[in-house]
């Protein structure tokens, strides 16, 4: 069952022999595509794939030292809601962006922060609820933005990020840019009315946004065939007269392409796309959940289908990398982190005063005149 | 100096802006081709064209979400909702996206969503909402309610200028049925201060929107009684103008909060909160609130005229507060 | 009421016809009396789409549950409420189905299985959602029946009441009423798509697209929607492919939509096609037409009367049922 290590290959020139699933998910389903997006393309250069694996194993590394580490040493204030084992869908699609393009990730897409170059500091900090963090201790999570990282963060109503999308790409056509936004929710999400009404939205006015639907099985405690009715969400996006796809979004070279697809065509002006990434949570819905609701042979069966494995196994057998290099990077990925935990742990809490700062943004706020200046027109 | 309507004084402030500002748009249902429900954006495609005068399908909630997006980086999106009472299909993206987010992260989202609200005009439940109270308790938001063609043009130029979300109510009583002279010069009437409407020594009211027509139409007949009013119209709610309210207070010694809103949460408690506690010692008499009864707005003409404050019932309460 | 679903008999689409002329003449009716001065509020009209609610409703058992439209005034006459009720509720009078307290369609009544709309578009999906999840726990063979514009379609409410009935299995059917123009907005501006029925797709749904011209082909689709909605096969999405052939209320001239639109239309007249199909098959004798047409007026001028001399509320009771 399921895709093996070696099966990495030029994406989209056969059909994914996907399967699994079985109780409590349709996201093994064989998966299927729209119409008109099957066509073959070169391989990411070498050292785009380098850099992937790298961004891949920061996600993982920092997200278990996050989930594991901090939370239980109670380090972490709040919740903690992981990516592991999606990271691909984050990297894959994020890294292919160009200055002025944004990313409006999901909870669990800190890879695509750091694809977008968001230094881990900045993020721990975030977590830790410090006076420095991006947020100044406001709002947790991955619940912060970066405008001139070209980052909007979620807020926790699912797919409210949709139709904030659709405004950055009006924003992108009213001043002549060929730049897209790159909006991702799970499949959750897609009950919202938000998610709908954005994606017809983008429809009808052509906005260069892609749609991206990270497809991991739950939401919360909620299998997908309690979330909807149809068997592979890439049919929404035809439903709105926009391309729809499903990919295997464990297979970093799947995500990579058929994101390359949507993004070039949402430069050229043809509007917005709809990418279904097939994967799965392989946590619980946060750290305080043992998501004993999910079928043990389920994560037993995703856990051979891991992304950071099959790209690592690729490159080694492409002798793209040498055993020795992994090594190198795994420890180099360790230490990163390592260092970054020991800067952000060393940094105050905020002051309780400080929390009446900042509601409004008026000409005494030097925080909210500074951050958007890039923008200012 | 020319005189406007209401409704024109808006067009006419929202167009200068677009002029004055390429990154002004404007977004919503019927606004383009038809020029708005209410004819407020009318004429407006023609003069900027369909890239910034966009008509969108009937979706509030990627209405307003699109609005936040572009006012992310850099635009001043100007949203349409037909009437207010259809803002609560947006009421999501407005108090969990856009109200928070210069607090959170520290971006600013320069935006407006404006329309028309009120009753007055048997619109029924659906269309004759004061609503206004759903967002003054927003933090992050601001809200506006205009109640001359002056300060509508004045406050939906500064509501643009301002780098904030302001939710600016029209009430729809007032778009054609009041006139005043409008200057042709650029100006702004500033977020959060109050403008007294008539000088007064018994008892102020303190009101706004089209009530402050109803408080002045009181205070003439009452005059004639002796009985002398105060008017303060506050024209912001949010933030509002707590040294205004409270001068006069502090000068009548007695107060009537009006307005057309329902009366349980709303802004006449706040009000009077604020008076009990800045300005007891300076009261004569009991705070007294004159709203509308805590039901839905109906339609009928003679359930409506029973639910809406007007001057007769203002005039009452004055009566009986005076001789308190 | 209806008959029990199934073939048509001669009766049958002499009842069709009935209604169909009857919703029409209740609207002209409704339309001069605005003009008269005589309604208060707005006159919505399903000129020319007069087949999609006669037809869906027709097709339903008595004890199935319908969430009308602002166009399905047919629908409601199908189930029974006369047309003193159009005219008592558009005229605001106390002895209308609201009392006066709500306008134009806006009422219901759940022992006659019909549940009021309110303005805000789509909203009824989910609620008529839910009454088809009630009657699946209940274990009843009740289907549930709703309407939404081809505006409606771009909403929350519909997407997410779509989504959980598919998810449900609920004895859920959906009538889109594509009639070209939501307000002042053209379809090509509401979706990407030229056809709603595609967006059943997105929901794992049937999706269906019917004359809605045809009252027959209307009738026929949603028996068999029905049909499956009792063997416990799920929600179904029908498109109605129609034209609105007044603007959007009587107000609005729609100046809009091009001539030659309306005037193709015009030959596709509903009432009139059935009407010559019926004389062509000789299901129906020009003596047996006349016969209809006499019920009719003489329906509309008794109830008019009646109307036209009930009174209005009295304003106390506009305080009154706030709860249950």
């Amino acid at each position: 069952m399921g895709v093996k290590h070696k099966t990495i290959r030029p994406a989209r020139t056969s059909r994914h022999d996907r399967s699994g699933g079985g109780e409590g998910s349709r996201s093994g389903a064989p998966l299927a595509r729209s119409h008109d997006v099957s066509r073959a393309r070169p391989l990411p250069a070498a050292d785009t794939l380098l850099r992937m694996l790298y961004l891949l194993k920061l996600t993982r590394e920092v997200e278990v030292r996050i989930e594991r580490v901090l939370y239980r040493q109670g380090k972490i204030v709040g919740g903690v809601y992981v990516g592991r084992g999606q990271e691909a869908i984050g990297v894959a699609s994020a890294i292919q962006l160009v200055e002025g393009d944004f990313v409006l990730p999901s909870h669990r897409d800190l890879s695509a922060y750091l694809a977008r170059g968001i230094p881990l500091e900045r993020v721990l900090l975030n977590w830790m609820g410090r006076a420095d963090a991006p947020s100044r201790g406001r709002d947790n999570t991955l619940h912060f933005g970066d405008l001139n990282k070209g980052i909007i963060p979620i807020v926790s109503p699912l797919g409210d990020t949709c139709p904030v999308a659709c405004g950055l790409a009006l924003q992108f056509k009213l001043r002549g840019k060929r730049n897209v936004a790159l909006v991702y929710f799970g499949e959750g999400a897609t009950s919202r009315g938000d998610v709908h009404e954005a994606m017809n939205f983008a429809a009808v006015m052509k906005l260069p946004v892609i749609f991206i639907c990270n497809n991991n099985g739950y939401a919360y405690s909620t299998p997908v065939q309690k979330q909807y009715a149809v068997k592979d969400l890439w049919r929404r996006g035809p439903a709105y007269g926009m391309p729809g796809e499903s990919v295997d979004g464990n297979d970093v070279y799947a995500v990579y392409s058929a994101h390359q697809r949507a993004i070039e065509r949402a430069r050229k002006g043809e509007g917005p796309s709809f990418v279904e990434c097939k994967t799965f949570r392989m946590t619980g819905h946060s750290a305080h959940d043992a998501a004993e609701y999910v079928p043990a042979a389920l994560f037993k069966e995703w856990e051979d289908k891991d992304p950071i494995t099959r790209l690592q196994s690729d490159l080694l057998q492409r002798r793209l990398m040498t055993p020795e290099a992994l090594a190198t990077l795994h420890e180099s990925v360790r230490k990163e982190v390592d260092e970054a935990v020991a800067r952000a742990e060393a940094r105050p809490l905020p002051d309780g005063e400080s929390a009446n700062e900042g509601v409004y943004c008026g000409p005494d706020c030097w925080w909210g005149q500074t951050r958007s200046q890039a923008f200012d027109v | 100096m020319p005189i406007l309507t209401h409704l024109e004084a808006i067009r006419q402030g929202i167009g200068e802006e677009m002029e004055r500002d390429s990154s002004v748009f404007l977004l919503g249902e019927d606004i383009g081709v038809y020029g708005g429900a209410f004819k407020v954006t009318e004429g407006m495609l023609e003069k900027f064209g369909a890239e910034r005068v966009i008509d969108t399908p009937i979706s509030e909630s990627a209405i307003v979400g699109a609005a936040v997006g572009a006012a992310l980086v850099g635009m001043r999106p100007v949203v349409e909702m037909q009437f207010m009472d259809f803002i609560a299909c947006a009421f999501d993206q407005i108090v969990n996206m856009a109200a928070k987010i210069h607090y959170r992260w520290g971006a600013k989202v320069p935006m407006v969503i404006r329309g028309p609200s009120g009753a007055g005009v048997h619109g029924g439940p659906y269309h004759s909402q004061s609503n206004e109270m759903w967002f003054v308790h927003t933090p992050g938001l601001k809200v506006v309610v205009p109640s001359t063609a002056y300060d509508a043009k004045g406050l939906i130029k500064a509501a643009i200028r301002d780098d904030n979300p302001v939710i600016f109510y029209e009430h729809k009583y007032l778009y054609r049925r009041v006139k005043d002279e409008v200057p042709l010069e650029d100006y702004v009437v500033p977020i959060g201060q109050a403008i007294l409407r008539r000088e007064g020594t018994d008892i102020a009211v303190i009101t706004y929107g089209a009530m402050v027509w109803t408080a002045l139409e009181a205070a003439a007949q009452l005059e004639k009684e002796g009985i002398s009013l105060e008017v303060l119209d506050l024209r912001s709610l949010l933030p509002y103008d707590e040294e205004a309210i409270l001068a006069s207070v502090r000068k009548c010694s007695k107060v009537i909060l009006l307005h057309e809103d329902t009366r349980i949460g709303g802004m006449a408690g706040e009000l009077a909160a604020v008076i009990a506690e800045k300005a007891f010692d300076d009261l004569d008499g009991p705070i007294v609130r004159v709203t509308a009864p805590d039901t839905p707005v109906p339609f009928s003409p003679p359930l409506e005229d029973h639910f809406l404050p007007n001057a007769r019932k203002l005039a009452e309460a004055a009566r009986k507060l005076a001789s308190y | 009421m209806p008959r029990r679903p199934g073939k048509l008999s001669r009766a049958d689409m002499h009842r069709l016809y009935y209604y169909m002329l009857l919703t029409r003449r209740v609207e002209g009716q409704l339309t001069h009396l605005y003009r008269q001065g005589k309604v208060v509020g707005g006159v919505y009209s399903s000129l020319g789409q007069e087949a999609i609610a006669v037809g869906t409703a027709y097709a339903l058992e008595p004890h199935d549950v319908l969430g009308p439209m602002i166009r399905d005034s047919g629908a409601m006459l199908v189930r029974g409420y006369r047309p003193r009720d159009f005219f008592l509720q558009y005229m605001a009078r106390r002895d209308g189905p609201t009392n006066g307290r709500d306008a134009n369609t806006h009422f219901g009544d759940v022992t006659r299985g019909v549940i009021a709309p309110i303005s805000m578009l789509g909203e009824l999906v989910p609620v008529l959602a839910g009454v088809a999840l009630a009657s699946k726990l209940r274990a009843e063979s009740r289907v549930t029946l709703t309407y939404v514009g081809d505006g409606a379609i771009s909403t929350t409410p519909f997407h997410e009441g779509m989504n959980f009935a598919a998810v449900q299995k609920l004895p859920l059917i959906v009538i889109a009423e594509n009639n070209g123009w939501a307000y002042s907005t053209p379809v090509s501006r509401q979706m990407a798509t030229s056809d709603i029925a595609k967006r059943a797709e997105a929901y794992g749904l049937p999706g269906a697209i019917v004359d809605g011209n045809d009252v027959v082909a209307v009738y026929e689709a949603t028996v068999e929607a029905a049909r499956r909605a009792r063997q416990g096969d799920g929600p179904s999405l029908i498109e109605a492919k129609t034209m609105r052939m007044k603007g959007h209320a009587e107000h609005d001239p729609a100046t809009y939509v091009p001539r030659e639109l309306l005037e193709a239309w015009r030959k596709k007249d509903p009432i009139l096609c059935f009407e010559r199909s019926l004389i062509e098959n000789k299901l129906m004798t020009p003596k047996e037409k006349a016969a209809i047409q006499d019920r009719v007026e003489a329906t509309i001028h008794e109830d008019l009367d009646f109307a036209e001399s009930s009174p209005l509320p009295s304003p106390e009771e506009a305080a009154q049922l706030v709860w249950a």
